[in-house]
């Protein structure tokens, strides 16, 4: 009685019931979400992280637009095994200029977070043509037709703006420069020193050991940078995580 | 409006609801459930206290026990290394070469390195690690830089024609489709079916002897059984690393080839490096 059969006010007023189920959905919508805006330590600070070359962004695209995410996840989790398997836990600082970010939640293939220089480019290449030549017991999908795609990045400095506005910090040497960046990173006997200064740790190679730029060159340069740039010798985990 | 009124039957209050002349009994909720609810809140009370839960100014609520999820992972790192940490430092001081005298280590040594091996190695070597095309079989007896375990250890340690370690081993093949004729291509090839043992057709091959002299042979040698010095493979025997047949030799002569391993140096412990390569070597082909 008393207190308890207020209740009957708000079971008898939709509006005030709507209302109050507002407010308490906000409760705890403030209290697990906000404080991610302001807490210092939500994104570390780590040496290394960078934007994506826009090479490397192309290719991330082409990993979104194929679907890669339902199968491979990019998200070591802090537990020996994982650490054991796929190199150091992810930092939520090496996902900060992700828009969307490709954590993933389920691991038909092995997770990626890490891949980068795992492998040559040869294999890269031969896995994503034919996985079943270099692994026979893979159930991944052929990727061949990705070769037979010329790209010449005509629209990729309006995809850098696009990541500015988002707030990834592209410079505007960095969007002046964005369709010759792309195209230098796929040359190794191109003038690719601006661009390796613009994007330190990028990787400069013919990735699919073909004459142009192919979707195939994109996607492996994506995937041979994926877990590479944080410099783990300077970083200390902050145990409060 | 509702009205509460008591049930003749059971005694119990009605909630006062009434659809149809049917009405409902105001019965309390059941005991048990009652109390998992308040051992759930009281549960959630305590879990607040002890584990890091409440976002402050700077930071979150620590929790009464130091729990953290990074300081678990680091910790189950220490307990697992702890467990063979003689091993490892064992195996990481170790001259390869007295492995086998030590038939303890030379176990977690095989052991090790096949977990290792299945982790890293099996995405191009194959996890029986009879590799793939353009990726070389570890378990017969034929090696490009050479099969004694130290050979072994060292080729994985800084890799082979990568670009991220000055001591990685490093060779170019000339793609001799910029040097040579087609047809000079052609009959070099003949002359290395020959050495192969294949079929092959005897003018082109006498032919192309004359160019394996001058062209192939200060790398893969005067009789084609090359020189592990430069990785250039054994031309003579009937393993293949890009195909046995005429085209994929041809191939192989006009664009070169140029297989790239990465330096597992960079991301191996010594242990670990010196357990795959114990393991490569007892596969089978260990010289």
């Amino acid at each position: 009685m008393g207190f308890l059969d207020k209740h009957q006010i708000l079971e008898r007023s939709p509006t005030l019931l709507l209302v109050a189920t507002f407010v308490v959905i906000s409760v705890g919508g403030i209290v697990e979400i906000a404080p991610l805006f302001y807490l210092e330590n939500t994104i570390e600070d780590v040496e290394g992280m960078r934007p994506y070359s826009p090479l490397e962004l192309t290719g991330r695209d082409i990993y979104i637009r194929e679907g890669c995410y339902p199968c491979h996840s990019q998200m070591i989790r802090p537990m020996r095994d994982e650490v054991e398997r796929y190199g150091h836990y992810s930092l939520a600082a090496e996902s900060m200029y992700d828009h969307p970010f490709q954590w993933g939640s389920k691991r038909t293939g092995p997770d990626v977070a890490r891949v980068g220089g795992r492998y040559s480019d040869a294999w890269h290449v031969d896995h994503l043509n034919d996985p079943q030549s270099v692994v026979p017991e893979s159930i991944m999908p052929k990727y061949a037709f990705l070769g037979r795609t010329q790209i010449d990045g005509e629209y990729v400095q309006d995809l850098l703006e696009t990541h500015r506005i988002v707030g990834v910090p592209y410079t505007d040497e960095m969007i002046a420069n964005a369709q010759a960046d792309f195209i230098v990173q796929a040359d190794p006997d191109g003038d690719w020193d601006a661009m390796v200064a613009r994007y330190p740790k990028a990787v400069v190679s013919n990735f699919d050991s073909a004459p142009g730029i192919s979707e195939m060159d994109a996607l492996v340069a994506y995937l041979q940078m994926l877990g590479t740039l944080v410099d783990f010798s300077t970083f200390t985990p902050d145990e409060s995580r | 409006m509702t009205k509460h009124e008591t049930d003749e039957e059971t005694g119990i209050d009605t909630t006062g609801h009434e659809w149809d002349g049917i009405k409902e009994l105001n019965n309390p909720l059941p005991r048990w459930w009652l109390w998992c609810l308040y051992l759930t809140i009281i549960w959630g009370v305590g879990y607040m206290i002890a584990y890091p839960a409440w976002p402050m100014i700077s930071g979150a609520t620590k929790g009464v026990l130091g729990y953290s999820t990074r300081g678990e992972v680091a910790a189950e790192i220490d307990r697992f290394e702890a467990q063979n940490a003689d091993l490892r430092a064992s195996l990481t001081e170790i001259d390869l070469g007295v492995l086998k005298d030590n038939p303890d280590l030379q176990r977690f040594a095989y052991a090790n390195g096949a977990a290792v091996f299945r982790t890293n190695c099996s995405q191009c070597h194959g996890s029986g690690a009879a590799g793939a095309l353009g990726y070389p079989n570890l378990l017969d007896d034929d090696w490009l830089w050479g099969g004694a375990i130290q050979d072994i250890a060292l080729s994985i340690d800084h890799g082979i024609r990568n670009e991220t370690d000055a001591d990685a081993h490093w060779s170019q093949m000339p793609a001799y489709g910029e040097v040579l004729s087609s047809d000079e291509i052609d009959n070099a090839v003949q002359y290395v079916m020959q050495l192969a043992g294949s079929d092959f057709d005897v003018e082109m091959a006498n032919a192309g002897a004359v160019i394996f002299d001058e062209q192939c042979s200060a790398c893969h040698g005067a009789d084609g059984k090359g020189d592990r010095d430069v990785g250039a493979p054994n031309l003579t025997d009937a393993i293949w690393l890009y195909g046995s047949d005429i085209a994929a030799v041809t191939e192989t002569v006009t664009n070169a080839r140029f297989g790239v391993m990465p330096a597992w140096g960079q991301r191996l412990t010594r242990s670990d490096i010196n357990a795959v390569a114990a393991y490569v070597h007892g596969l089978g082909g260990g010289e």
